[in-house]
């Protein structure tokens, strides 16, 4: 295809026009303008949620200053997490080091607002410089007395994928920390969901309805201290493909906590994700509880989502998100409210999730990775796209062609998990798809030409 | 007046953007162009994101993509490869190329790199490669927008034969500023090279196609004959000399310089135009004489509902000195001007600004950020902010209304449209702040005028 560089074309796949293969998860092509971040990124988003720790990122002003309040990750109490904090480096930094600055500036805020525990982020220069982040770190926690734990998370380190295992490593060292007695045999922690709108609140409802306790969320609306006692807990079950995969590998090492990958969008996903759990604890009376529970959502959210599917049924969607976990629940969504999925791609997929999509996709559905904005806007005008689902770099791709697009990244106001999330996601498509602006774009703009002749 | 500010170490809530932001978006300004940075791939992205969410627009900024061992082995090699398909995929006319905190640091010399890959790969001709330094660690955005714009008119203006055309540098302005603005100085029947100038790159309208690169932008021919303008107007009192691209042409071809503040207000505004009277030989449009008319009739009609008002403004320095301008003249207070830019001309710009105007002093204080503005706000109860939006958890924590102008506006529609120059953008800013008086007080009254 044209609007893709030689480079690319293996990272470009057609479901069933030739046999699978694809090539992923590796850097960013130079010059192809990428939708993907960094390593910086990664860590980033996978901690930001933790909202009683301080979050100092160390190095100069901009890594801060572009992820300040940046998700919508909700939390029941302390809201540290929302402040942008920096130790903005300057040139004299650069070149006598920066240590003694990232050193005043720990404690500077350490006093100033008692976190439970402070992450500290590596950029990319404090990687050349050679600042000995581990000590300073090492130093403050012994001074202050709690947690100071530092996130290598140099931007050029690779892909955002890296980025999400200094994440894990950093939390690593705080589970284990705290004390578990008390904690039901039923119990199991939340991973990888960012409480983006308060999604995990709804999630931590199911779970407790079914007489599951939940010990720590990691990470949304996540507390230092129940982390620290995370592994107390029976289970990990564990969102998103990347993020916090590593960290339930990590328990599963330090502690034999066994992990369930699930996944909270999509009523079908999100109910065989309840019934996972159910069955995992070989729990009769657990299991009658959640079919119970999953025939009151369903009974809930159907009606309503039926009338959508009436008015959307045979419309195409395209997606492109971060993680490609969230595309399989995705392509499933669009099929409960009657639509097609025809082009799908991810930022960080490997081949498992590109290859599964290829199974469950139909065929020419174009599968992508690490995409860009020339083959993305190309791939929505080719198969003549109703609605693009991904996050804010790819929404100006869609509105400037005039096609609909739906925010499914962690910036969105919309609780789009869980049964009741569904309902919002038939709603937040059928409000965009079906609004009347469409009708004035320049790719429909020869029918409204030929309403207002006649 | 100018007691010292609260000293921290740390940064909280930056009031600034990094150099390379400012970068992209001169770049962007210029037909055909891609801006391209010089370093880790997250840069790039965080910077598109940030801006996309003002503009609402794309902007493809391209990158070099380090990755580990090019931080190591230097970064050459994914330059030369970045350039390459950024030339194969967008035929863009030029590319400006910034360098990043990263490359800075390990030293890559990038002149040498372009010149390198010139010979390598430009034989049979390609894109104009501008490049700029742009490491973050020393100044803000404002450092690197003007020195992207220096670096385009030291790179590509050439001795021209000298023609009627007038420079403007205008600044960061906004889309809508720059439309404006262009039609101001056609109406004063002059022709001028305005640069940047992103107004449709930045705000264009719905398509078809997804254009590679989009319509607009200052053109590059128009550029090159900067040299043989008959003037230069270049907006920015805290600008210093070695960022101004109007001491370039000066020094370098003897363009005849005018040094103006942006023209927020009445007095700036007037300034501006007195300099196109001079230069057109024109006396001011009609249109013009009729919109100041305007605004001062409703400055009067207003004025009661503004007066003794207290407003703190945080932001670009030179915007910052703009609107505090047009403050004292409808009679607000500024109580405190703050900005995370230390250009060295903040307090003494502010404090002409004011002069003569019954106020009082208002704290002026470079290098700051929002958690030491928060601090001050706490005991200058002030009755509103005016800055961009990212002021709004300390309006929302005051209980007080945020008005919003400039960049970013990231919660609200229209940030592209919002107009600050001239005497049309006085107008639309006296509306938006007397608006936000009267609207506190009728929904803080128990009475519920209808009438205000």
């Amino acid at each position: 295809m044209e609007a893709a560089l030689q480079e690319r074309q293996d990272s470009i796949h057609r479901t069933g026009e030739a046999p699978f293969a694809m090539e992923c998860n590796k850097d960013s092509l130079a010059g192809a303008v990428s939708q993907r971040a960094c390593v910086f990124c990664g860590s980033r988003v996978v901690l930001y949620p933790i909202a009683d720790a301080l979050h100092l990122v160390h190095g100069p002003i901009g890594c801060a200053v572009y992820t300040w309040d940046i998700r919508g990750a909700l939390s029941s109490g302390p809201e540290l997490h929302r402040l942008s904090f920096s130790t903005d480096m300057q040139e004299t930094d650069v070149i006598f080091g920066g240590e003694k600055k990232l050193y005043n500036a720990l404690v500077e805020l350490i006093d100033r607002h008692s976190p439970k525990a402070a992450f500290v982020y590596s950029t990319c220069i404090v990687g050349i410089i050679g600042d000995d982040m581990q000590a300073v770190c090492r130093r403050v926690a012994e001074e202050k007395g709690i947690p100071v734990l530092p996130v290598q998370s140099e931007g050029f380190k690779g892909n955002k994928r890296e980025g999400y295992k200094a994440a894990c490593n950093a939390m690593r060292q705080l589970v284990g920390m705290g004390d578990i007695s008390g904690i039901s045999k039923y119990s199991l922690n939340i991973l990888g969901d960012f409480n983006l709108a308060g999604e995990i609140w709804l999630i931590r409802d199911y779970f407790t309805r079914m007489g599951v306790e939940v010990v720590a969320n990691i990470t949304g609306d996540g507390r230092v201290g129940d982390i620290q006692r995370a592994h107390g807990a029976a289970l990990n079950v564990v969102q998103c493909s990347g993020s916090t995969m590593d960290l339930a590998r990590m328990m599963k090492e330090d502690y034999s906590i066994p992990s369930l990958r699930v996944s909270y969008f999509g009523v079908e996903d999100m109910a065989e994700s309840l019934y996972a759990v159910a069955a995992f604890f070989k729990d009769e009376e657990m299991m009658r509880r959640t079919r119970e529970l999953v025939k009151e959502e369903l009974s809930l959210i159907m009606p309503e989502i039926m009338k959508y599917r009436q008015a959307l049924a045979g419309k195409r969607a395209a997606i492109y998100v971060g993680g490609a976990f969230k595309a399989f629940s995705l392509v499933k969504a669009f099929r409960t409210i009657g639509m097609q999925v025809v082009m799908v791609g991810s930022q960080t997929g490997t081949p498992e999730d590109y290859a599964e999509l290829a199974e469950i996709t139909d065929p020419g559905t174009i599968i992508v990775d690490d995409s860009n904005p020339l083959e993305l806007s190309a791939f929505l005008q080719e198969k003549e796209v109703d609605i693009f689902v991904g996050g804010v770099k790819e929404r100006p791709i869609a509105y400037k062609l005039g096609v609909a697009f739906c925010d499914h990244n962690h910036e969105r106001k919309e609780m789009l998990a869980g049964f009741a999330g569904m309902l919002n996601f038939a709603r937040e498509v059928y409000s965009s798809v079906m609004s009347p602006v469409w009708r004035f774009v320049p790719r429909k703009a020869e029918t409204v030409q030929e309403e207002i002749n006649d | 007046m100018t007691k010292m500010p609260p000293q921290y170490v740390s940064t909280t809530n930056a009031c600034k953007l990094c150099k390379p932001l400012g970068a992209s978006l001169a770049f962007r300004g210029v037909e055909g162009a891609v801006p391209f940075l010089h370093g880790s791939q997250g840069c790039a992205t965080y910077m598109r994101r940030y801006i996309i969410s003002h503009f609402n627009e794309p902007i493809d900024i391209a990158s070099s993509s380090l990755g580990e061992k090019n931080a190591v082995y230097g970064g050459g090699a994914n330059l030369k490869l970045g350039l390459k398909n950024v030339t194969e995929k967008y035929h863009p006319a030029l590319i400006g190329i910034a360098t990043t905190c990263l490359t800075e640091t390990i030293g890559d010399d990038v002149k040498r790199l372009l010149f390198e890959y010139r010979q390598e790969f430009m034989q049979d001709g390609g894109p104009l490669l501008v490049q700029v330094s742009t490491p973050s660690y020393s100044g803000t955005h404002m450092e690197g927008f003007h020195a992207a714009v220096r670096g385009l008119v030291e790179q590509l203006t050439v001795a021209a034969e000298s023609n009627p055309t007038v420079n403007i540098l205008p600044g960061f302005l906004s889309a809508a500023d720059l439309r404006s603005l262009k039609e101001i100085v056609a109406d004063c029947g002059l022709t001028a090279t305005v640069l940047p100038d992103f107004s449709e790159t930045l705000d264009g309208p719905a398509l078809r196609d997804y254009p590679l690169i989009p319509k607009g932008g200052t053109k590059i021919s128009d550029i090159r004959a900067m040299g043989g303008a008959k003037a230069t107007v270049e907006f920015g009192h805290t600008l210093p000399d070695q960022l101004s691209g109007g001491k370039y042409l000066e020094k370098s071809y003897g363009v005849e310089l005018h040094r103006l503040g942006m023209p927020v207000g009445i007095r700036e505004t007037d300034r501006f135009f007195e300099v196109l009277r001079s230069l057109s030989g024109n006396p001011m449009p009609e249109k013009y004489a009729l919109a100041r008319g305007r605004l001062v009739d409703s400055l009067v009609d207003g004025h009661k509902y503004v007066f003794g008002k207290r407003a703190i403004v945080y932001g670009e320095e030179d915007l910052v000195i703009g609107l505090t301008s047009f403050l004292a003249e409808i009679g607000v207070q500024p109580v405190l001007c703050a900005s995370g830019g230390t250009s060295g001309g903040f307090v003494k710009a502010i404090e002409k600004a004011v002069e003569g105007f019954g106020v009082e002093m208002p704290r002026i204080h470079e290098g700051m950020d929002f958690y030491e503005i928060g601090e001050l706000a706490a005991e200058l109860k002030p009755d509103f902010f005016l800055g961009h939006s990212k002021g709004y958890p300390l309006a929302r924590g005051l209980g007080i209304p945020l008005i919003r102008v400039g960049f970013p506006i990231h919660d609200r529609v229209g940030g592209q449209r919002l107009l600050h120059i001239g005497y049309h953008g006085a107008q639309q800013l006296f509306d938006l702040i007397a608006n936000a008086m009267i609207a506190a007080k009728q929904d803080g009254s128990e009475v519920g005028y209808s009438y205000m």
